[in-house]
């Protein structure tokens, strides 16, 4: 009987039943845990994709900037030129269409600059000072976060401008000069010393006068054919010169009205489509296998398909007479990826060939220093922790066996400015264990109501002007919401509102906690947790 | 967000009372329901949504069942409002007296008469329908897991046709509970012509306390019918509970609706319907329709009695994937 001095026929107090721990029942305990996003997983360059997205949900842009520029010093450079892997892993692609990261991460990283919002200049001095040989997105990356550790970093650039491949490699009409000219001018606010127009040729005769060294020198140099060219009227030039010429106004090749171009790559599309843009009236490109099995992204295919730029597809170039170009048509085994001539062969009438079969490094800076190995493919071989075989000399970018995209320099640039900074420090850099991934059956969509992807709206001129339009304020926040926020609380307090047990407590302020003395274990908050953030456990 | 969470953190003015940091518990921890209770989820929603919309002028009359032993078991009792237990048959009658006692008193407490389907469908039968043919000014809320669960699962006028259950088990002649048997009391309800009937489920928690809080407001008799699945009894894994609600929603089987004075006024639509037999097989209660020997024409019953929920209450434009 209870003991308090109730009134007649009230037998038991309020809510006496907690003297009854029912969490002694479970044999399965619930768990609050991180997984990883598949965004952030797939991302080259390492960005926390998921946490700026929901800072951005929130409407809280500039905090959604700071996150994004933890990891990434280029986010409207990035957003526009990422091959974005990141929404081709997206879990809401098997729901009704990935988040459009690319496009938030762009349009936020424009409110930026609009905004005029700064890097932090270090407050405490290491006194260690770093050479970076080369301003591309590799070192540019390396030297932002360098400069965030303190550190003292120069640059030599041996192009008029720095930006490497940002400028020299990526057209206008992708990436506008006023957008890559504002993020460079950003990072090198910070206190960087940028000298351009210095080649380094010997790299031995520069180190002494520094602590370490990180080479970011790219891959510029175009890849040499054995295609026989007879005669000179057909203009025949390497992309990689062309786009040079025209970032640095030089005197430009004259292309005519019919241009071919070499290659199944990023590249090639680009040249095919600056072509167009210099007034070509067609512009081929002359392929290897088939379009399908191009290297360059399916998008950019679309676009210059679009645009008007012809793709042949089965075909090399065999001799350049004139201006006659002799392709031979190919026959292409795609099981064994065995290709060889069907001895057709065409004849294409052209004013101008570009060639855009691939880059080489330059491996003449590296000469008197032991310990440097090139691989054969002709890339610097580097360790774990990206130094090369000589003591305080650091590489990445596409010196280095990657995949050769702006994404991967910047990341590459991250990582090595981490590993330069333990090693000056001298410690052991120590790798994160990754959790696991949030993939789409760690998901409950029953809650997600589908909302259609925002698409980009693009100028319709074909000028060397952008062609693709950011997103507003509002409509970035609008797309940001379909983030699923795989694996990561976003507080919709499902787990909360279901238990039947009132097992878990709400604070003040949000916070969720699970109460072990009352949980039974039945399991309804994992598998109604819309974004897999709670485990079961044994 | 337009996602339909129980809370968001982006747009706190739609969101739940169970999302509330400061909800009032009114079933409180401790209770002894099996692992993955539907009725015990649907309770505190219920009564929560309820001492929310009334400020906590609430009390509380339980019929026999499932809900009345797991919620108090002698010393201890579970239940944080005005709270008592009489008979399986009488909760009806009991709260009829309340109510008319509050008014006698000038008190405005709002009165509950709750049970689950036995209590209701079965022996509570025919209180509640003088309850409700007096029109007394009781909320009547049935947590329905479609049989007496916790006796042992024996069949009640609430458990679907062919549904296995400790007194249907099938055999050579019946493929579980009969075909052609079974009651429809928010069907009867209506028929009372009181000023408000609904239907809910735990699968749509937001819609579950609108119904609630809407009804326990409207003076005269209120009848909210809550679709409440038992690990249990239905034999699921403890942790789909919401899922084979929902389920039960999604294919037509349990169609959410309101009714006011004896005319349906509105429904739920269904966005995607699926086959019943989504449904169905989440349960070990429907085994036995997918046996080998089974009657394909047995689950054939069931789609006809979802695609008649869906025709008769306007849920959909058309069944997928059937």
């Amino acid at each position: 009987m209870s003991k308090s001095s109730n009134p007649f026929a009230i037998v038991d107090d309020a809510g006496t039943s907690r003297a009854n721990k029912t969490g002694s029942w479970k044999t399965m305990c619930p768990q609050y845990v991180h997984r990883m996003p598949p965004c952030n997983a797939t991302c080259p360059a390492g960005e926390n994709i998921q946490k700026w997205l929901s800072l951005a949900q929130e409407g809280k842009i500039r905090k959604a900037w700071e996150v994004m520029v933890n990891d990434n010093p280029f986010p409207a450079v990035m957003g526009r030129v990422c091959y974005h892997t990141c929404e081709r892993a997206c879990n809401r692609e098997q729901f009704d269409g990935a988040v459009h990261i690319n496009l938030i991460e762009r349009s936020i990283g424009d409110i930026a600059l609009e905004s005029e919002w700064k890097f932090e200049t270090p407050k405490e001095h290491s006194g260690k000072k770093i050479l970076i040989v080369g301003a591309g997105p590799s070192g540019l990356s390396a030297a932002y976060f360098l400069r965030k550790f303190g550190h003292e970093v120069t640059i030599y650039e041996s192009q008029i401008k720095s930006g490497g491949m940002m400028r020299y490699g990526v057209p206008r009409y992708r990436l506008s000069r006023a957008v890559l000219d504002a993020e460079i001018r950003r990072i090198i606010e910070t206190g960087v010393k940028l000298v351009c127009n210095k080649r380094v040729t010997h790299l031995k005769n520069e180190i002494d006068n520094f602590d370490a060294v990180y080479i970011a020198t790219g891959a510029f140099m175009a890849a040499k054919t054995d295609i026989e060219v007879k005669g000179n009227s057909c203009t025949v030039i390497d992309a990689v010169d062309l786009f040079k010429k025209l970032e640095n106004g030089m005197d430009m090749p004259n292309l005519g009205k019919h241009v071919l171009v070499y290659g199944g790559g990023n590249t090639a599309i680009d040249a095919a489509r600056t072509a167009l843009r210099l007034g070509a009236e067609s512009v081929k490109i002359v392929y290897r296998r088939t379009i399908n099995n191009m290297p360059a992204h399916k998008e950019e295919i679309q676009d210059a398909l679009k645009e008007g730029v012809e793709i042949l597809c089965l075909s090399c170039i065999g001799m350049i007479d004139g201006n006659n170009v002799l392709v031979n048509k190919m026959d292409y085994d795609e099981e064994n990826d065995i290709l060889s001539v069907s001895g057709e062969k065409d004849i294409i009438q052209a004013d101008s060939v570009i060639f855009a079969i691939g880059q080489s490094i330059d491996e003449g800076i590296l000469d008197g220093i032991d310990g440097i190995a090139v691989s054969e493919k002709g890339v610097i071989e580097i360790d774990k922790n990206m130094m090369t075989g000589a003591k305080g000399i650091f590489a990445g970018g596409d010196v280095v066996p990657c995949k050769r995209t702006v994404t991967h320099a910047i990341g590459h640039g991250k990582k090595a400015a981490k590993c330069i900074d333990a090693y000056l420090n001298g410690v052991e850099i120590t790798q994160n264990v990754k959790p696991e991934v949030a993939n789409f059956k760690k998901l409950n969509t029953a809650y997600y109501k589908k909302v259609a992807r925002a698409e980009i709206q693009k100028n319709q001129a074909l000028s060397f002007s952008e062609s693709d339009i950011s997103l507003t304020e509002r409509e970035l926040i609008g797309e940001a919401e379909r983030c699923f926020s795989c694996g990561n609380c976003f507080h919709c307090d499902n787990c909360y509102g279901l238990c039947p047990d009132g097992a878990i407590h709400k604070a003040e302020d949000g916070t969720l906690e699970i109460d072990l003395e009352y949980c039974k274990g039945c399991g309804i908050c994992a598998s109604e947790c819309p974004c897999g953030a709670i485990k079961m456990t044994s | 967000m337009s996602n339909s969470t129980i809370g968001s953190r982006l747009s706190k003015k739609k969101n739940s009372v169970q999302s509330h940091y400061d909800r009032p518990n009114t079933l409180s921890s401790g209770h002894r329901a099996c692992q993955g209770c539907g009725e015990a989820l649907a309770a505190r929603c219920a009564i929560d949504a309820a001492y929310h919309a009334t400020k906590g002028n609430i009390a509380i009359v339980n019929a026999t069942g499932c809900l009345e032993v797991f919620s108090c078991v002698f010393p201890e009792n579970a239940w944080n409002v005005p709270w008592m237990h009489s008979l399986f048959g009488n909760a009806p009658a009991v709260a009829t007296g309340m109510a008319a006692a509050m008014r006698a008193q000038g008190k405005n407490v709002r009165i509950i008469a709750q049970g689950g389907d036995g209590g209701t469908t079965d022996i509570g039968m025919g209180t509640l329908s003088g309850m409700f043919e007096r029109n007394d000014d009781v909320l009547y809320i049935c947590y329905d897991n479609q049989a007496y669960m916790n006796t042992g699962v024996q069949r009640s006028s609430a458990t679907p046709i062919l549904a296995r259950t400790a007194t249907t088990l099938p055999n050579a002649v019946y493929a579980g509970n009969e075909v052609g048997t079974g009651k429809n009391v928010p069907e009867i309800a209506i028929a009372h012509r009181i000023p408000y009937v609904a239907t809910a489920s735990i699968a749509n928690i937001k819609d579950l306390e609108e119904k609630v809080a809407k009804a326990i407001n409207i003076r005269g008799a209120k009848y909210v019918h809550i679709h409440v699945p038992c690990p249990l009894g239905w034999g699921y894994p403890t942790s789909e509970t919401i899922k084979v609600a929902r389920a039960a929603v999604e294919c037509g089987m349990f169609p959410l609706f309101e009714a006011e004075h004896g005319k349906v006024v509105g429904s739920t639509p269904i966005e995607n319907v699926k086959p019943v037999e989504e449904y169905l097989r989440l349960q070990r209660r429907f085994a036995h329709l997918f046996s080998k020997n089974a009657n394909p024409q047995a689950v054939e019953e069931l789609q006809k009695i979802a695609s008649a929920n869906i025709e008769k209450y306007k849920l959909s434009g058309g069944i997928a994937n059937v």
